[in-house]
């Protein structure tokens, strides 16, 4: 691995990489049964500095933004170290989100190009949302057919300059990406991450789960995630490891990477690895009662071994069947985006398959706690990590309270937001918004949230402010999105729901029309957004002088009813 | 070559059949998330079992986004 203490920059970093394992496959690309691609760092950097140049022949800068909305591909790790070569900021958005949406944030990013991927700009190019995006200059499309519209964009494939790029440094405080946290509604969380984010967080996480030559992670979450810009990027790339893409997403593709690619290391959301263990488990009841008894007898036996610390070479051996199915090499699942519940990975860890379970946020740039698997915790989010000085705020009797995290990884604030940081950020302390205590061998646990807003199991972060818009209009004297934990608080951090408070007019009856109708608004959103239930409230909603919803003071008066009765199904 | 609208029928029955509910119970227009009750794993199943129904290869990008069986017929429908 580099010594990223020597390094000011992503792209100083990067760019010394790919001259140090110039030799070594960083890139492994394929879509369903096909290989598509199989790049060396040497063949990664001759990809990506005719398009640094390119950009610096058309005006981009030091601290120019270039926002990519792509799927996992190589083409998002070359444009994304072309820019940072090129001295650029770097926008990553989630390819999923609305065209709308997408226009918000590149237009909210002051983006001057825009790297993506020609379905998505098809859809892009039809919305409304382009005109607004004033700071737009180049746009780039990969993958256009020949006759294709490009309106306005040009072809990535095409887009060279004749000369070497010249390389524009950058200093650690520098602003290296701008990455929205959420926020595609009223108020975007721009998380403004430093070089020194990343080159901390990195140095950080590898001390744990190194990666080195030889080394193959599957990345499967979308690359604009902090977790897989770091483990599916920066991290690899850093130390020679190589990168595997799957252009389609089935399960069945994802499940014969395991073997074909012999991959080390994967990231996964919860849901996902749920539905993992789901599976194998179908398979394990399917076996023969004699065969089940031997199995279930050699998991025992594996679990007695790994109790104090992981031991791969002999889970393989005893479980060789099921670490066959994943390949024979895998050593870690890296789980992020959201809660993992314990029985999982407890699971898995049976198997001899270790879970690296952790706690973070893009705020903090990645990952502030994580399980060093010495020994082996599934009830815990572990402990911070290297450089990671976690404290629990104003603590309770049982010792929980809000978790705040101050570090090196900790982002320098929201992009055009100095309120909203300096709420977050409070005498360098971030606060995170989440609950937890620590336990007496320093393991973090989580119990709950104190911020209005879910995660789902997919990882995605929803803040009810962001999806109010769909309901606005609704025949009702007013209306209000919350999470239902944020009302009712919970001492946990699964199953979180969106609920819409609704004041009727006078005289007004919640009616099957009105039912029918706010399910019809709710249809429109993307179904990890939506609300599961209506609670009725029938007093005036308390406002500030400019008439905002005063939403801490209507969740408190919202306390006073039952949970178990008021919200009303859809 | 399959019209529209038998296209459809094949997704609404194969779909009934994936999930075990009875032929008829879908309609064009329904959420399959909803209606089904199944997340984003499910659904890439589904589609695997239509691909192979239909002998196509429906691109991720082609269905982002899309949450009933009226707009997944005229997907598939596109490359038959």
């Amino acid at each position: 691995m580099l010594d990223l203490s020597k390094y000011q920059s992503i792209g100083a970093a990067l760019r010394d990489a790919l001259d140090t394992f110039a030799g070594e496959v960083c890139l492994i690309e394929s879509d369903r049964d096909r290989e598509k691609e199989r790049l060396t760092y040497r063949e990664f950097k001759a990809r990506a500095h005719p398009l640094a140049r390119a950009l610096q022949d058309g005006g981009f800068v030091a601290g120019s933004r270039a926002s990519i909305i792509m799927t996992n591909q190589s083409k998002w790790l070359i444009s994304a170290y072309a820019i940072f070569y090129a001295g650029g900021v770097l926008v990553p958005l989630d390819y999923k989100l609305t065209p709308e949406e997408q226009w918000q944030l590149i237009r909210h990013s002051s983006a001057s190009v825009l790297v993506t991927e020609y379905p998505i700009w098809r859809q892009l190019s039809g919305s409304a949302g382009r005109a607004a995006a004033t700071a737009l200059q180049t746009i780039l499309v990969t993958e256009a057919p020949p006759n294709a519209e490009l309106a306005g964009a040009q072809r990535w494939e095409e887009f060279h300059g004749a000369d070497e790029p010249v390389f524009v440094a950058r200093e650690r405080t520098d602003v290296a990406s701008i990455v929205y946290s959420s926020g595609t509604g009223g108020r975007p969380k721009g998380c403004m991450m430093t070089h020194e984010n990343y080159l901390e967080q990195c140095v950080a996480l590898t001390s744990i789960y190194p990666f080195w030559p030889g080394v193959r992670y599957l990345s499967i979450l979308p690359t604009n995630h902090a977790i897989d810009f770091m483990v599916g990027f920066f991290g690899p790339f850093t130390c020679g490891a190589a990168v595997v893409h799957l252009r389609t997403l089935r399960p069945e593709y994802v499940r014969e990477a395991f073997p074909k690619y012999k991959i080390t290391y994967v990231s996964l959301v919860p849901l996902v690895l749920k539905n993992l263990q789901k599976g194998l488990q179908a398979r394990f009841d399917a076996l023969p009662a004699g065969k089940r008894k031997v199995f279930d007898a050699l998991v025992a036996m594996n679990k007695a071994l790994t109790k104090s610390r992981p031991r791969p070479g002999l889970s393989r051996r005893l479980l060789k069947q099921v670490h066959e199915a994943f390949g024979g090499e895998l050593l870690t699942i890296i789980v992020g985006g959201a809660f993992t519940e314990p029985q999982t990975l407890q699971f898995f860890y049976d198997l001899g398959i270790p879970v690296a379970n952790g706690y973070g946020l893009t705020e903090a740039g990645t990952a502030i706690t994580v399980n060093d698997l010495r020994p082996f915790r599934a009830d815990t989010v572990g402990k911070p990590l290297p450089g990671m000085e976690v404290r629990i705020v104003n603590a309770a009797a049982d010792g929980v309270g809000e978790v705040a995290v101050r570090s090196k990884t900790v982002m320098a604030g929201y992009l055009n937001d100095p309120e909203l940081t300096a709420e977050t950020i409070v005498d360098g302390w971030l606060m995170t918004g989440d609950l937890g205590r620590f336990d007496a061998f320093g393991h973090l646990q989580l119990a709950g949230r104190k911020k209005n807003m879910i995660v789902t199991e997919e990882g995605k972060n929803i803040y009810p402010e962001d999806i109010e818009s769909v309901f606005e209009g609704l025949p009702v004297r007013e209306f209000c999105v919350f999470a239902a934990n944020y009302i009712w608080p919970k001492r946990s951090m699964t199953g979180e729901k969106l609920v819409l408070v609704l004041h009727l007019e006078t005289g007004q009856a919640y009616s099957e029309e009105l039912r029918r109708e706010i399910n019809a608004r709710n249809s429109r959103l993307l179904n990890y957004k939506r609300i599961h239930g209506v609670v009725l409230f029938d007093q005036d909603f308390p406002r500030t002088a400019s008439l905002k919803i005063k939403r801490n003071s209507l969740a408190e008066r919202l306390a006073e009813l039952d949970s178990s009765s008021a919200i009303l199904p859809l | 070559m399959r019209t529209l609208a038998e296209t459809t029928q094949e997704v609404l029955s194969l779909a009934a059949k994936h999930f075990q509910l009875p032929a008829g119970s879908l309609a064009p227009e329904d959420d399959f998330f909803k209606k089904l009750g199944i997340d984003s794993l499910q659904t890439l199943e589904m589609l695997s079992r239509l691909e192979n129904h239909f002998g196509i290869e429906l691109p991720d990008y082609e269905v982002q986004g899309v949450s009933d069986f009226k707009t997944l017929a005229e997907r598939i429908q596109s490359r038959l």
